[in-house]
């Protein structure tokens, strides 16, 4: 049994968004929460690519690289308002993701994984060394959203934690819901059917290539407006956003959440965000303990998390 | 006029010629069987006509056109296509949603509907939902709807393949070994499906090593043997041909392997 992706599950993350700060013991903790929404986001965009399309990215950090450059350096050099500047990520990462997709998704398996590495590489590359515009490993600070003073204006104060808490929780609820409309529609259909058997897709006259590039274009944007909005929410960013490292996180995060479902990317991307905080009480062991996890998972419920729980309780209709 | 209309079809693998100098043509609502022992380059012949190999020489024409070397999702725009003898289903998706992407050409997505889930797009999922249930309902799949397809037996799987392929609404139709691994019902029920489509006007290309279904339902048959043709003609003619009988049932000495 596979999870479905529908209203359901987005119905309950909703409640779970709205009801979750009431257990918060300190204003901390609203910080973590859009943390993980933001992880959660770029994964949800990785569901589609992998889950849906059956195709991998080891590179998706180059694009939350863009975004989250995009916002630190449109609205010093352009003038743009943050806000913007989003968008304007968004839009580049759109038209790298088409040039490059286009190439390099002929390839499959292991080769498309190394040519997206070298992407990500790159792009983490240049932001290192263009020193003069982007402060270099050093990195630079994000101008603010500018949101929270106008809302202070309206008479809702709001703490930054708080407001990042309700902001990215609104941005990955809007992503989840796309992900779902494209899920249930001919597009997602055409995604999954090339992911079973791209020659029996191509006979019933799915153009493969359009529609794995399709994949690889809308998924580039949700990494890149999570690169933005992590951007944005830390006021300061360095080019780790766009290494490597970042790119198998957030691969990690899907697979280990269960790659096939947008809410089991955002159970795997909170647990691969929580687990760490919780794990310094074991100090120099943490990367252990963590390492661990991650391989019985694996082994023990293969599917990912979410979805091999709910196989075992047979939770049905979601 | 032909529909399908192959001339001098050949392809080498290293030095091996796999199949050389084919031509035969099929018209609509026909059923044309090619036949021959195991070898004989027949799956070889589907996949240079539907596009998945490229031959080195010779034309296909459909409806007059050259569409030689045409990739497969081009074909199925121009009324082409087919089922596989090693099964090809989206195991993943459910019975229903295995036929509705057959109707992907029907649907003609655009991606901006898709992802804002505008009304448009989802009336004519519902449109396209309901003629798959239909389709379903004709393999007898109806029943089996909601289930992940992974999960059917392989004699549904060939037919929900079937289905599949009508949701595309091809003109041809090529189907490889239709009732492979099939049972004597099963058999008797693809049997009496394919001589129904033949009859709606749709022209089939069939690949079977069931002789008794083969002489029963065929217009027309092309024997092949070594990648050459060596007879072709109706039923009668092709059991009668003393080539097909010493190439494909063996010669007298041999015991005869009708299922070769």
């Amino acid at each position: 049994m596979t999870l479905k992706n529908n209203w359901v599950q987005l119905a309950i993350l909703a409640v779970i968004i709205v009801i979750l700060p009431t257990f918060f013991p300190s204003g901390y903790y609203y910080r973590v929460g859009a943390l993980v929404f933001v992880n959660a986001l770029s994964v949800v965009g990785l569901v589609i690519l992998i889950g849906y399309a059956g195709q991998i990215s080891l590179g998706h950090a180059g694009f939350a690289g863009i975004g989250a450059y995009a916002c630190a350096l449109a609205p010093v050099h352009l003038g743009i308002p943050p806000v913007l500047a989003i968008l304007l990520g968004a839009a580049i990462s759109a038209v790298l993701a088409l040039l490059i997709g286009r190439p390099i998704l002929r390839l499959k398996g292991y080769y498309l994984g190394v040519a997206t590495l070298g992407f990500g590489i790159l792009v983490s590359m240049v932001l290192s060394n263009e020193r003069g515009l982007t402060g270099g490993p050093d990195g630079m600070s994000v101008p603010s959203l500018g949101l929270r003073p106008l809302l202070r204006d309206m008479g809702l104060r709001l703490s930054g934690g708080e407001f990042w808490y309700i902001f990215n929780a609104a941005a990955l609820l809007i992503g989840i819901w796309i992900a779902i409309n494209l899920y249930q529609s001919a597009t997602g259909r055409a995604m999954r059917a090339l992911h079973g058997s791209e020659t029996a897709a191509q006979t019933v006259g799915i153009d493969v290539a359009r529609f794995k590039l399709q994949a690889f274009i809308i998924s580039a944007v949700y990494a890149s407006v999570g690169g933005s909005l992590l951007a944005l929410q830390n006021g300061f960013i360095t080019p780790d956003v766009a290494g490597f490292m970042h790119s198998v996180e957030m691969v990690t995060m899907a697979v280990l959440g269960g790659v096939g479902s947008v809410l089991g990317a955002t159970f795997g991307a909170a647990v691969l965000t929580l687990l760490p905080q919780i794990l310094t009480v074991f100090h120099e062991y943490e990367h252990l303990v963590l390492g661990l996890v991650m391989i019985l998972v694996m082994i023990f419920l293969p599917l990912g998390l979410l979805p091999s729980l709910a196989a075992r309780i047979r939770w049905r209709g979601v | 006029m032909s529909i399908l209309e192959i001339s001098g079809l050949g392809i080498s693998f290293g030095g091996l010629r796999a199949v050389n100098d084919v031509g035969f043509s099929v018209n609509p609502g026909e059923i044309v069987s090619a036949i021959g022992p195991n070898g004989a380059g027949k799956t070889t012949l589907f996949n240079m006509i539907s596009g998945v190999y490229l031959p080195d020489a010779g034309s296909v024409k459909l409806n007059g056109e050259d569409v030689t070397a045409k990739a497969p999702h081009i074909l199925a725009k121009k009324g082409l296509t087919r089922t596989f003898q090693n099964l090809q289903i989206f195991q993943e998706m459910t019975v229903l949603e295995n036929v509705v992407a057959g109707f992907h050409l029907t649907e003609n997505p655009s991606v901006w509907a898709d992802l804002l889930s505008l009304p448009s797009a989802r009336r004519r999922s519902a449109e396209v939902c309901e003629k798959a249930l239909q389709l379903l309902e004709k393999v007898h799949l109806s029943k089996a709807a909601e289930e992940e397809a992974g999960n059917l037996s392989y004699g549904a799987l060939k037919r929900l393949e079937i289905a599949r392929a009508l949701a595309v609404g091809p003109q041809v139709l090529l189907l490889d070994e239709p009732a492979a691994g099939c049972n004597a019902v099963e058999t008797e029920e693809i049997d009496e499906l394919i001589v129904e489509l033949a009859k709606s006007g749709i022209a089939i290309l069939l690949v079977e090593h069931d002789m008794k279904m083969v002489m029963r339902i065929s217009n027309h048959i092309v024997v092949l043997d070594h990648g050459e043709k060596i007879a072709e003609g109706t039923p009668e003619d092709v059991s009668r041909n003393p080539d097909v009988i010493a190439a494909y049932l063996g010669t007298e000495e041999e015991p005869a392997h009708a299922d070769g």
